[in-house]
């Protein structure tokens, strides 16, 4: 390297330093920095279940990102929706890419959410400190739902159509006021071209803004009382001189190169379903979702997109409608309610009793088997199965109280356990 | 309005069928679909196949069926045919080579013609799947107690006419008294005899079908071919970047005791 490039060199380092000082001065982003990444200390003993995290962002940013070039070529019009989806998978290029990564990732979107969920009860992150942070949480899964629900009406299919009859004369079984709820929300008698507009109001806008706003707001008090962990203890115990947690390591880089590692993993499974399976046998765009939607013609069989279906398995479980509503709702609260459920005396399931174990593994038999029940025809045998299932999930939740208390837990290590 | 009724109740069970049990075991042995239910073993990267398939739809399908999403232009680019070609054979000189598929027939004289319009055939191919198309145009036979004298085993009542019997013949479906252990008698469907042979051998005649229903598998996603060989690359690239990504979060993590 010549002297005059040298020169050139460190006079362009020495620029770029004095632009970073000039913004710093004006906007503090070295502290937000420091505070987020390089000196947020996580846990250092992070298993595979705190990978669902860093991909439901990833998720969040696919679903924007190909939401917007949906929307350049999408019509929201009952005359025009199904057409230009085609036209979208047919004539529009790499249309046919952007939209089945947006259809697998709303079906992904659950997966990762759901785990992410389950990761919380496995190791009781939602425990104080962090009950507000669960709620915030639960938040941004009803919101996620709504979002759901609204953008399968726009493909404007059979199941679009028909799915979101249903659904939207759920609230009809409210008493007194329910009939004029659902026309409100419909905008007109029947699921329609006014309808179809609003949603895709809600869906493009209203929604993925309270969305964002509502995860930005997870992080922050995520980043506030700071990430729980498989031992479900507290790092801050334990800090050296400078103030650091012993147990803790810094975000970035060691979260950002592990997380990064792990979205490759994700990535390529999120590709294998968007190259090899975007229909997914039916379960992630249905069959009947290929015809338009015809309001002359109701299916003799509607079932919601499985992300839904635990929810749907208990409302038929409830031979009265309005009794159905109320338990499926139910069945969302308690999530809600969770923090305070929990009696235990420990966090982390892997210090907890064994009737804890027992009941924690029944309630996820009970939620996957409700799922799969709520895809199958109502038959008696179905029917009575999903009411047994129903039992177990609300007895997991009515009894945490009692059976959170009961048993011998194992004694809690005073540092985290496994490491890396 | 009768055709119209049973028409449209026998589609709802098909309809649910296929939505409740997935594909795959709508395709094999689910509830209704039962026993004249057959696997279409068709192969969309067989492009000979296609051409013949589009052959046999423009002959013989899209005088009363349109696929309005189909452009003549991309079934030009994905099957390796000329597009004058593609004008002269399928679009018999008329219209324009980007033009979408429609059908001869006009909706007024289909109500009229057959009491109900022929549907839209662009994404039956998904919507029904290739095994129903198969199985569909498998199994139409004799039965005078309907106006066209044909009925269809896949669809019961349908009100299209069995426009390949030139090609197929046609066939009686035979049946056999089955008692179930509580010894009540169902008659169950055995199979079909031949009454009157068509041009076609049994097995040419699959094979002509088998290759309509490869034609309307591929227009129902033409882009499919591209999607799987795009994918090897895709998957390819993550297996190496994974690779990476572990070399790099090893190193880092070295330090983390």
């Amino acid at each position: 390297m010549s002297a005059s490039t040298e020169d050139m060199g460190s006079r362009l380092g020495r620029q770029v330093g004095n632009l970073g000082r000039w913004v710093d001065e004006r906007l503090n982003v070295s502290s937000f920095y420091e505070a987020h990444l390089s000196k947020y200390y996580a846990p250092k003993n992070f298993n595979i279940w705190y990978y669902f995290g860093s991909f439901a962002l990833i998720v969040l940013v696919i679903q924007l990102v190909t939401g917007i070039f949906l929307t350049m070529n999408y019509k929201p019009s009952a005359t025009e929706a199904f057409a230009s989806v085609e036209y979208i998978m047919r004539d529009v290029r790499w249309g046919w890419l952007v939209r089945y990564m947006h259809s697998t990732g709303a079906s992904f979107f659950f997966i990762v959410v759901y785990l992410h969920m389950f990761r919380g009860m496995l190791y009781g992150s939602y425990r104080r400190p962090r009950e507000l942070l669960w709620i915030i949480g639960m938040l941004i899964y009803l919101m996620l739902m709504a979002e759901a629900f609204m953008g399968y009406l726009l493909p404007w299919g059979q199941m679009s159509y028909w799915g979101a009859q249903v659904i939207v004369s759920l609230f009809g079984a409210i008493p007194f006021v329910g009939e004029a709820l659902s026309e409100w929300i419909r905008g007109d008698f029947f699921i329609s071209d006014i309808t179809l507009n609003r949603f895709f109001a809600f869906h493009v806008i209203a929604l993925p803004l309270i969305l964002v706003f509502l995860i930005v707001v997870h992080l922050a008090a995520l980043h506030e009382v700071g990430s729980n962990n498989p031992d479900g203890i507290d790092i801050k115990k334990n800090k050296d001189e400078n103030g650091k947690p012993l147990d803790g390591i810094a975000f970035h880089p060691y979260y950002t190169v592990k997380d990064i590692m792990g979205a490759c993993v994700f990535l390529a499974l999120f590709a294998a379903v968007v190259f090899f399976a975007p229909e997914m046998n039916g379960y992630f765009l249905e069959h009947a979702n290929f015809e338009p939607a015809n309001r002359l013609k109701t299916p003799e069989h509607i079932a919601p997109v499985w992300y839904f279906t635990p929810f749907y398995a208990i409302l038929r479980a409830v031979p009265d409608k309005l009794g159905g509503v109320i338990l499926m709702g139910l069945a969302i609260v308690v999530l809600f309610l969770l923090p305070w459920l929990d009696r235990s005396p420990v966090r982390s399931i892997r210090y907890k009793s064994t009737i804890n174990k027992v009941m924690l593994g029944l309630f996820a038999v009970s939620f996957v088997a409700l799922g799969y029940l709520g895809l199958k025809p109502a038959t008696d045998l179905y029917t009575n199965l999903a009411r047994l299932f129903t039992v177990i999930y609300f007895a997991f939740f009515f009894g945490l109280p009692f059976f959170s208390r009961m048993g011998q837990t194992k004694p809690v290590p005073e540092r985290v356990t496994g490491g890396h | 309005m009768m055709i119209e009724n049973t028409f449209k109740s026998a589609l709802v069970k098909t309809l649910s069928v296929a939505v409740m049990c997935g594909s795959a075991i709508a395709a094999g042995a689910a509830g209704g679909g039962g026993d004249y239910m057959q696997h279409a073993d068709n192969d969309v990267g067989n492009i000979n196949s296609l051409q013949r398939g589009a052959r046999n739809f423009f002959n013989y399908c899209s005088g009363c069926h349109s696929a309005k999403y189909v452009r003549y232009s991309r079934i030009a680019e994905d099957l390796d045919l000329p597009e004058d070609e593609v004008l002269e054979n399928f679009m018999f000189g008329q219209g324009k080579v980007g033009d979408t598929v429609k059908a001869s027939m006009t909706p007024e004289h289909a109500q009229q013609w057959f009491g109900a319009v022929p549907p839209d055939l662009s994404l039956t191919g998904r919507s029904k799947g290739a095994d129903w198309i198969y199985s569909f145009l498998m199994t139409f036979y004799q039965d005078e107690g309907r106006e066209l004298g044909v009925n269809n085993k896949v669809l019961a009542g349908a009100a299209m006419p069995h426009v390949l019997a030139d090609l197929q013949g046609i066939q009686v479906p035979e049946y056999e008294t089955v008692t179930d252990d509580e010894g009540h008698e169902t008659e169950k469907f055995k199979g079909f005899k031949k009454i009157k042979d068509g041009s076609l051998s049994d097995e040419e005649y699959a094979e002509f079908v088998r290759d309509i229903t490869n034609f309307l598998d591929y227009a129902a996603e033409p882009m499919q071919m591209e999607r799987r060989s795009l994918g090897i690359k895709v998957l390819a690239y993550m297996v190496l970047l994974f690779v990476l990504a572990y070399a790099m979060k090893q190193e880092f993590w070295k330090d983390v005791h």
